[in-house]
């Protein structure tokens, strides 16, 4: 069981900061992501994007700022459970909240502070009927053990770096047959595993579908073949093990629907005075929350995170007073 | 109908079918995301407008001439579901005097 004063979920720049604004009130903080690496939308969907409105920075790019949060918060040396998402929360009989991951790490803590963002990032599952009965019976979203494809028929489905990498990994003497299957004949990724992919169709020893997507999935209890439809000539169908579409990830609020928190439109409503929930010690802040006036800005998020910690202090050590004080008087005292 | 040379009308049919008439300021570096946004329409916009989410594809339905989609446009694209020879990304489609009367249909969600 991981301790921690303050639990925050989602590692986002909010949830981040959040650790430094704790750290200095002495309280420590966990912070859980279902992503593999900290700086939720900033690391995942625009890492290279430069942002203009983080105050004292004219311009950073969003990894930028990820790494210079990741520097200030490392005196108070938070703790991290990297992809695994939130799943349940629930109380013990000292008022603690435990929560489990979906791959059951449970943490205690007195405070939580959802900071998620849109959500926790899920692949995104093409609209094709009856797909969620063939899920772990020969489709897969992602690829975790390339060996569990050695000797199977692999119809991989997109045009982005993922498809392209396993594709051409799974060709090299893994998988008995490889088919890639793209909407239009251009390719996004990076041009080397372009040209591998195209070398590749050349010699026969993959099955280049372009301009189709697969529009239907068939088997009696797993796959057997995919439905694939041409933009032009209309559809035919691929024998197929295994079919794995990687069409990237995409936010979804997931299990946070289900902690009997008010929500609107997506956001969990807080109080302004310290962005607590209707469930008393847990706190939403940053693009999760809503309230009126609410402003999805990542400033915001910083602004609600140091007000949120105070009333989290309070809560912990309700009978301490707390006198705000100045990083430039007492600079920042880190944890040993 | 206003009478400011800086607004447009923008149809937007939503994806129950209903069709909605926006007015949409073109001096404010405005997109069409922004605009279904700011109209309450169910549009995402997840990654604010800089074509790397796809969660505003809508499809053109009238005949304007609209500038074409961008590489990173047609990356996103990508990552998009039921896509059309008509698909946009409403945060690509800036708000001109251009776009008067534009009909756009927001796509499923994927």
């Amino acid at each position: 069981m991981i301790q921690t004063d303050i639990l925050i979920i989602g590692a986002g720049p909010c949830g981040l900061f959040t650790v430094f604004e704790a750290g200095l009130l002495k309280l420590r903080c966990h912070l859980i992501d279902s992503l593999p690496q900290p700086g939720g939308q900033c690391s995942e969907i625009y890492p290279k994007k430069p942002i203009f409105d983080i105050p004292a920075y004219p311009e950073i790019l969003a990894g930028d700022l990820t790494d210079k949060l990741m520097e200030q918060i490392s005196p108070f040396k938070p703790g991290f459970t990297l992809g695994e998402r939130a799943e349940f929360i629930e109380k013990d009989e000292e008022d603690q909240f435990i929560l489990t991951t979906n791959k059951g790490t449970k943490h205690r803590a007195p405070v939580i502070a959802i900071a998620a963002g849109l959500g926790c990032f899920e692949p995104r599952k093409p609209p094709v009927e009856n797909l969620s009965n063939y899920e772990d019976h020969g489709v897969e979203y992602i690829i975790k053990d390339p060996e569990f494809y050695r000797g199977k028929k692999v119809v991989i489905s997109g045009g982005g770096d993922s498809a392209l990498d396993w594709t051409v990994f799974l060709a090299d003497g893994v998988a008995e047959e490889v088919t890639l299957v793209h909407r239009r004949s251009g390719f996004r990724g990076h041009p080397d595993s372009v040209q591998k992919v195209m070398d590749l169709a050349e010699a026969g020893k993959i099955n280049l579908v372009v301009n189709c997507e697969v529009v239907g999935v068939d088997g009696d209890g797993k796959l057997e073949s995919v439905r694939v439809k041409h933009k032009a000539d209309g559809e035919k169908v691929i024998k197929a093990d295994h079919w794995v579409p990687l069409f990237g990830l995409s936010p979804k609020l997931g299990p946070i629907a289900d902690w009997n928190l008010n929500i609107s439109k997506n956001s969990i409503d807080v109080d302004t005075i310290d962005y607590q929930t209707n469930v008393p010690g847990i706190y939403a802040i940053g693009d999760i929350n809503t309230y009126p006036g609410k402003l999805k800005l990542i400033l915001c998020g910083f602004h609600e995170a140091t007000l949120m910690v105070q009333s989290a202090f309070k809560r912990i050590y309700p009978d301490k007073n707390l006198v705000l004080k100045y990083t430039t008087v007492n600079g920042v005292n880190g944890f040993e | 109908m206003s009478n400011d040379p800086n607004i447009i009308t923008i149809i937007v049919i939503d994806r129950e079918g209903e069709r909605h008439e926006l007015e949409g300021p073109t001096d404010m570096n405005m997109n069409m995301m922004e605009l279904c946004k700011s109209y309450d329409l169910p549009v995402e916009g997840t990654c604010g407008g800089m074509a790397m989410c796809a969660s505003c594809h809508m499809y053109v339905k009238s005949d304007h001439e609209l500038p074409d989609r961008s590489d990173d446009e047609e990356d996103m694209l990508d990552e998009a579901f039921n896509v059309e020879d008509n698909s946009r990304l409403g945060c690509q489609i800036q708000l001109r005097n251009e776009v008067d009367g534009l009909e756009v249909k927001l796509a499923p969600v994927g």
